[in-house]
């Protein structure tokens, strides 16, 4: 067992207090340092775009500043900016969850079955091997300009990333706590929904964090290799009209996109594997 | 009822494929029998494959050669009414206490309601009450003993298989643990079949001890225990009754370890 918590009372006011405080200070520290940093990382670009390398190339952050203003109050080339938002999401969302689903699946079904893992390993491998990204170019043949071809891309992206690491938790589970629950009477499908799935979880999520990652860049790349609407043609455009703040604009906004869809799976995380003792570093700091 | 032995090994034989491509015989030619409601120990050096034999009996492994019974019937997968506490505590990290007691009963097709009243029942037998709602990182790992023990005998198993269960304990916790075992089981008249590598353990709690010859495992001998119930193990080591039953099985018991002993360092 790690650090076992006293009850408030048995420690001094005092002490508490004074850890509080510590607490707050370094908090205090670290944000102000990254405020700091920021400032001059910006500052410095923005200085030497003015009075030395050349703003049409590299641009500087006023007006990558000025352009997403410009997107967020009067619009794109290619309409409203939450149209293209809303596009490259739904996308990004629709083979997020296509892709999680059927690694989940596939990923614990092989994890289960030594045979089938052995038969397909070398197919795995091989596709994996792949660069996947390539794809995209496919799938706009196969499945069009629309949605289709992005989802499909997001899709192939997701699915390896979330496949793998179900593959690994279903094989990692505790032979002990499956002949316990064969003992105590679990059928074999109760055995995979009680004991296999809720061990392999923690490995699952872990991949569900990257994989979303995952999702969003598809979308955008299927975005550019040829499409109607998203962000992903926003910067295309951008690209093709030698627009560098529209470049950096959409980075941007789907930098923001991918954070927020971070922030809700490690809410769920934390739903999911309340079980968990706390990790080391999750723990308050030492007072 | 059936009047017969609940157990029965035949000159059961278990061989393992090693990972070298070797064959190796946890267990050769094991032949015992266990009447229901008897508490039989099972002790042997360590690594001379007692595990092995109660994973026969509980079907986890079928055996090479020789026949399991229980009550009676060969045993094809797992038999009905067996409880088995296994060395390591296999309880369900990610299941509170509660939940963890309940899933036998959940397994065995009671509404979730229903399985937790009747876990409530075994949680407060082992005196978890107050921690039912806790997750098992949050318990000692005697606490968690319990919840293992609670989660097995809910099932209320006419056939107790324990693997060791204590030996990862420290000795007050383990004292505290074979009390508790022994209060448990009194009055469920089933029989149980308890592996250990103690002696003092295997003599306080059981009827019957048998010793285990040193690897590949067999029958060495079979020593009764006359030793009045209920007991409580603290004192009744002091006894001079536990005193020689003890000599008189550590005689035959100390033969194998030594040459489990010989066997160690020569191969180191």
């Amino acid at each position: 067992m790690s650090a076992v918590s006293l009850p408030a009372e048995a420690i001094p006011a005092r002490e508490l207090t004074s850890a509080a405080r510590a607490q707050r200070n370094r908090k205090l520290k670290i944000w102000s340092i990254r405020a700091a940093l920021v400032v001059v990382w910006l500052g410095s670009w923005e200085l030497a775009a003015t009075y030395w390398i050349d703003p049409f190339f590299y641009s500087k952050p006023s007006q990558v500043w000025d352009k997403l203003v410009d997107w967020f109050t009067v619009g794109t080339s290619q309409g409203s900016i939450w149209t293209n938002i809303a596009a490259t999401m739904e996308e990004a969302v629709a083979g997020f969850l296509l892709g999680a689903l059927a690694g989940i699946v596939l990923g614990v079904l092989l994890g289960r079955s030594p045979l089938l893992s052995d038969i397909c390993a070398p197919f795995i491998k091989a596709v994996n091997a792949v660069p996947r990204i390539v794809l995209a170019s496919l799938f706009v043949i196969w499945f069009g300009l629309g949605m289709q071809s992005k989802i499909a891309t997001a899709f192939i992206l997701v699915f390896f990333a979330v496949f793998f690491n179900a593959f690994q938790g279903a094989r990692e589970v505790d032979r002990n706590l499956i002949n316990n629950a064969r003992v105590l009477g679990a059928s074999r499908l109760q055995v995979l929904t009680t004991i296999v799935l809720p061990s392999a979880t923690s490995w699952i999520l872990a991949s569900l964090h990257s994989a979303f990652g995952f999702a969003l860049i598809g979308a955008v790349v299927g975005e550019v290799v040829g499409a109607e609407t998203g962000l992903g043609l926003l910067i295309a455009r951008s690209q093709g009209n030698f627009d560098t703040p529209g470049i950096y604009a959409g980075m941007i906004v789907i930098t923001v996109l991918a954070l927020l869809a971070e922030a809700i799976l490690t809410a769920l995380e934390k739903r999911l594997l309340k079980w968990r003792p706390t990790a080391a570093h999750e723990q308050g700091a030492q007072i | 009822m059936t009047t017969g032995p609940v157990i029965e090994l035949r000159a059961a034989t278990k061989r393992f494929r090693g990972a070298t491509g070797g064959v190796h015989t946890a267990v050769r030619e094991l032949t015992l029998s266990v009447q229901p409601g008897e508490f039989v120990a099972v002790v042997g050096p360590t690594g001379c494959g007692k595990s092995t034999t109660l994973s026969l009996v509980s079907g986890l492994e079928p055996p090479s050669s020789g026949i399991a019974l229980v009550r009676g019937e060969p045993v094809l997968g797992i038999p009905d009414g067996i409880g088995y506490m296994f060395q390591n505590d296999a309880v369900q990290p990610w299941r509170s206490v509660l939940d963890n007691v309940a899933a036998g009963p959940r397994y065995r097709g009671l509404s979730k309601a229903k399985a937790r009243e009747k876990a409530r029942v075994w949680v407060d037998k082992v005196g978890l009450g107050k921690f039912a709602a806790y997750y098992p990182h949050q318990l000692s790992g005697g606490m968690r003993k319990r919840v293992a023990l609670a989660a097995t005998l809910v099932n209320e198993p006419e056939i107790l298989l324990m693997d060791e269960p204590f030996s990862a304990l420290d000795v007050q916790t383990r004292a505290l643990m074979q009390d508790e075992l022994l209060r448990l089981w009194s009055g469920t008249n089933a029989a149980v079949v308890f592996v250990t590598h103690d002696l003092d353990e295997a003599i306080a709690l059981a009827d019957k001890v048998i010793v285990m010859t040193a690897s590949p495992a067999t029958v060495k001998a079979s020593f009764e225990v006359h030793l009045p119930r209920p007991r409580l193990v603290e004192e009744i080591r002091m006894t001079p009754e536990f005193q020689s039953v003890y000599r008189e099985i550590w005689e035959s018991l100390r033969e194998e370890v030594d040459k489990t002993r010989e066997r160690s360092v020569v191969a180191s």
